[in-house]
């Protein structure tokens, strides 16, 4: 089954043509990675998909975005489809209040005011997110305080906390080292399970290690779209191979 | 040689910028130090006697006044800037023509000399309105004064907002006015506060514009629509009359205090609210 369906997809940012005739689908319950160098539209379709875009002025789209056979663009609330699909930013972006807080805000958005399931839902995300046992004792701490790993493991779990269908991560590793880096890849392994996860990312290592599918972009194209063993073992197009191999980008 | 000619200059620029921070901070005691010489020696208790009359000339009045303006001034011009801050940075569009008009008229509006203020409430508010002489017209026309400049910082405040905020609220689903009222204004009230002291000082310094409109009684005021004199003009009209010269130092010490009570007390509430966030 297919989380999106995006079909002839076009993206203009004022004149400049950001995303050519983008087709793709894009399979449920499985981690697919956008590669590709910057400014080839990579992290433009990932906000696409949330209609993060809607708030670039200047920004037009024509063609067709589904999700799970839903037009996103056709009077859709963009709120209750911002709350299916959730996004994780390449900067860890807690909200400056306390770890609780930043959890339950999600929820708390979407009318649930009780405080024991408040703490029921904040407790199952941050364990989902692998970052419960850290912060068990200290919820009620601001959540700047945390180090950096552990702030996008928390916007993991904020994220999760709305229940979404689909998580959209946009270099979630980016701006981490190594072992946090290890260890959200970890995560992701084990959210795919619930969740379709599509993750944009620089690392190539990254997109083999824990991703099912990749889709290789350039130019605002999408050049190869295939398993990810394939992409990266035998890519069919010279620019895809150039590109993986490190001969640019 | 060209080094020894660098050192020179070197050492020029550190004594022109050591002479003009010590000059500063030579006038700042000077002025402090007369005041507190020429005044606390007349700081006597009839200085603080509940009601005023010739002979005490006492500041209670004046005291009580200049927080009831300042009070009843905030409440009018906080939410309005406060507001017109959130439509200016949150919901307006770029490129607004509105928005450069309403930015112009702001920044012209915070040039205009406080008497031009003063003028024009003493002829809207007192005469226009008739509401006479009274609390209620002092505070409006002062809220009018002080509006550019609480609307700017808040509008600077919320600006300095990470976008990265507003992206993770929207991302979970949150609307526009959820992300502005939980997200964007709480992060932004050490701004808005910083605004707000200023304006409070300017409040509390000020004397053009009150003269026009709240008259210059001294008494507590029983209702909005009595007149009152703030400190400073309780301070204007004692120096100015020239029988009470002293006390008029001795006032100039307690409305010192008062500033720097003011400032202590509004540095402290804005470092509690940033620990909390």
């Amino acid at each position: 089954m297919n989380c999106f369906e995006i079909k002839g997809l076009n993206l203009y940012y004022d004149k400049f043509h950001a995303l050519k005739n983008i087709d793709l689908e894009l399979e449920s319950g499985k981690i697919t990675a956008f590669i590709g160098p910057s400014g080839c539209g990579k992290s433009t379709l990932l906000k696409t998909l949330n209609r993060m875009n809607d708030l670039v002025e200047g920004c037009r789209i024509t063609g067709d975005v589904r999700l799970f056979g839903e037009d996103i663009y056709d009077d859709t609330d963009v709120n209750l489809l911002r709350r299916r699909v959730g996004m994780v930013f390449q900067k860890p972006n807690p909200f400056p209040m306390s770890i609780f807080d930043n959890v339950a805000y999600g929820p708390r958005t979407h009318g649930i005011k009780s405080r024991f399931e408040l703490g029921e839902i904040v407790e199952s995300s941050l364990r989902a997110a692998a970052i419960w046992d850290e912060v068990k004792d200290r919820l009620k701490k601001p959540a700047l305080s945390l180090s950096g790993g552990q702030q996008q493991r928390l916007c993991i779990a904020r994220a999760l906390a709305v229940s979404p269908e689909v998580l959209l991560m946009d270099e979630p590793t980016s701006a981490l080292d190594p072992i946090s880096t290890g260890k959200i890849e970890e995560l992701l392994l084990t959210l795919r399970e619930k969740y379709s996860i599509i993750i944009v990312t620089h690392n190539m290592q990254q997109a083999t290690r824990i991703s099912d599918s990749t889709a290789f972009f350039l130019l605002g194209e999408v050049i190869e779209y295939d398993s990810t063993e394939t992409v990266f073992a035998m890519p069919r197009d010279q620019r895809t191979e150039d590109y993986i191999t490190g001969r640019f980008g | 040689m060209m080094r020894r000619k660098r050192k020179t200059s070197e050492i020029l620029l550190g004594a022109v910028t050591w002479f003009a921070a010590a000059v500063t901070i030579g006038l700042l005691l000077l002025l402090v130090g007369f005041i507190l010489v020429r005044g606390v020696p007349h700081l006597k208790p009839s200085l603080f006697a509940l009601h005023y009359n010739s002979d005490n000339v006492s500041l209670v009045p004046a005291l009580i006044s200049t927080i009831v303006i300042a009070i009843v001034s905030l409440v009018i011009a906080v939410p309005l800037g406060v507001f017109a801050a959130i439509y200016l940075a949150e919901y307006a569009r770029r490129g607004n023509r509105a928005v450069a008009v309403i930015r112009m008229t702001t920044e012209t509006l915070s040039g205009i000399p406080s008497i031009v203020y003063g003028l024009f409430g003493g002829l809207f508010f007192v005469v226009f309105l008739g509401w006479g002489y009274s609390v209620l017209a002092g505070a409006a026309t002062l809220s009018i004064m002080i509006l550019p400049l609480v609307m700017r910082s808040a509008e600077e405040a919320l600006k300095s907002v990470p976008d990265t905020y507003r992206e993770g609220s929207f991302g979970l689903g949150a609307g526009k006015l959820r992300t502005v009222l939980r997200i964007v204004l709480p992060s932004a009230v050490p701004g808005i506060l910083a605004g707000v002291i200023l304006a409070v000082g300017r409040i509390v310094g000020e004397t053009a514009a009150l003269i026009y409109t709240a008259g210059t009684v001294a008494q507590i005021p029983g209702s909005p629509m009595q007149s009152a004199r703030t400190l400073s003009v309780h301070m204007y009209s004692l120096s100015s009359e020239g029988l009470h010269t002293d006390e008029g130092y001795a006032t100039a010490v307690v409305l010192l205090v008062v500033v720097v009570l003011i400032n202590a007390l509004s540095a402290r509430i804005a470092k509690r609210l940033g620990r909390r966030s």
